[in-house]
């Protein structure tokens, strides 16, 4: 039997376990990525949530826009509108609101560093530092606005 | 033999099979061994036809990147005694095609990156009489950290978005477009910037974050592709605002 005859048997009974398989061209294959790809790894997990929690963010501020709106139709509206925000099933849903929006800015604050390249005399500050001034940044406007919140205009 | 540690693979041999299977084998348990080594054990003692790359075995070359035990990583600078005593998982790296057991077809990653034009692009090259062109070490600086990578594709592989968006131009690529960017002696930015700044480009990128997880050069890919989005951001502000400006 001359060497081609046996190599084309040998291709014979592999084509039988693969029918698709062709002689002498590669047959990749390619892996379809599965609809639960975002629970293989935590990271990608803790990725898809930052990515979910932006939902909340949006629904904080078109809170706030119509809060704003309310309050211009007048003191009697206001109240109302107060009245709904504090029913149990509303103020429950705030708190889970308030979570995400913790979580995501906490996660968003921590990915600042990577982003930003800041320079100070030609010399390029720390991560930690960049880290360290969103952080300030954010208690101090916390710090504003619960001064505003609990004492008013000085 | 002492002690032995079991090494499940993921074998691909497209003349028998359709799709992957795993195939375990029992290498020694050695400390100084890495992962590579119990693949070399595997294809000089047990197993010949078992297929994968590897070239320098010290972390430079870039071929050995696999998937161990989930994570990708690379299998010269992988302790093999770390992973043990439960059974070692090996696979070949995500988002590229497989084209037998441990090797994948880079193409689209080779191609994707000719594309960023990653070399010095020069308005008009000086005359060699004039010399080279000189950098201080500060310059050097800006983009050292970018030029360490050695195409080893992990990041690729810890990328979800390349495997879920195949035009990506990819983690790799962008951060290796961006080391010419920051390079004193390029000057072929704007060109880059009209492929980077296609959906396909940075915009693909949702910052997942893990290429530079797993980048064992700590080029931070991730770090240079968000850069590249406040660069192509406030580009696109100057030329709104400025119009009659120099983009």
């Amino acid at each position: 039997m001359s060497y081609h005859s046996r190599v084309d048997r040998r291709w014979a009974t592999r084509r039988a376990a693969n029918p698709e398989y062709e002689p002498y061209h590669p047959k990749w294959h390619r892996k379809r990525v599965p609809i639960f790809w975002w629970l293989e790894r935590p990271a990608y997990t803790k990725f898809i949530t930052r990515e979910l929690t932006s939902l909340a963010v949006g629904y904080a501020a078109v809170l706030l826009m119509v809060q704003v709106w309310v309050m211009a139709r007048g003191p009697g509206a206001y109240e109302r509108f107060l009245a709904i925000l504090a029913s149990p099933a509303i103020v429950t849903f705030h708190a889970v609101v308030f979570l995400f929006l913790l979580f995501h800015s906490v996660t968003w604050l921590n990915l600042a560093p990577q982003a930003l390249v800041v320079r100070l005399g030609g010399r390029r500050v720390a991560d930690r530092v960049v880290l360290a001034g969103h952080y300030v940044a954010w208690l101090v406007a916390t710090a504003v606005v619960a001064a505003y919140l609990l004492w008013g205009v000085p | 033999m002492a002690s032995s540690i079991t090494l499940q693979i993921r074998r691909y041999r497209p003349e028998d099979e359709r799709e992957p299977v795993w195939e375990s084998f029992e290498v020694p348990d050695r400390p100084e061994w890495m992962v590579l080594d119990g693949l070399n054990y595997i294809k000089d003692r047990l197993d010949g036809s078992l297929s994968y790359r590897w070239a320098c075995r010290m972390g430079v070359c870039g071929s050995c990147g696999m998937v161990v035990n989930g994570k990708p990583v690379l299998t010269c600078a992988t302790y093999l005694s770390a992973l043990g005593p439960d059974p070692v998982r090996v696979e070949p790296i995500k988002g590229f095609p497989v084209i037998r057991d441990l090797v994948v077809d880079i193409e689209d990653f080779v191609r994707k990156l000719e594309s960023v034009k990653p070399w010095i692009i020069r308005e008009k090259e000086k005359p060699l009489s004039e010399g080279e062109y000189l950098q201080t070490p500060e310059q050097l600086a800006e983009y050292k950290q970018q030029a360490m990578c050695i195409n080893c594709l992990l990041c690729y592989s810890a990328c979800p978005i390349y495997a879920l968006e195949p035009d990506f131009i990819g983690p790799a690529a962008i951060a290796l477009a961006q080391r010419y960017n920051l390079d004193s002696r390029d000057e072929g930015t704007e060109e880059r910037m009209d492929i980077l700044s296609q959906h396909e480009g940075i915009w693909c990128c949702t910052f997942v974050g893990e290429c530079s997880v797993v980048c064992p050069k700590d080029v931070d890919p991730a770090g240079a592709i968000q850069r590249y989005k406040v660069k192509a951001t406030t580009d696109w502000f100057k030329s709104v605002l400025l119009p009659w400006g120099k983009r």
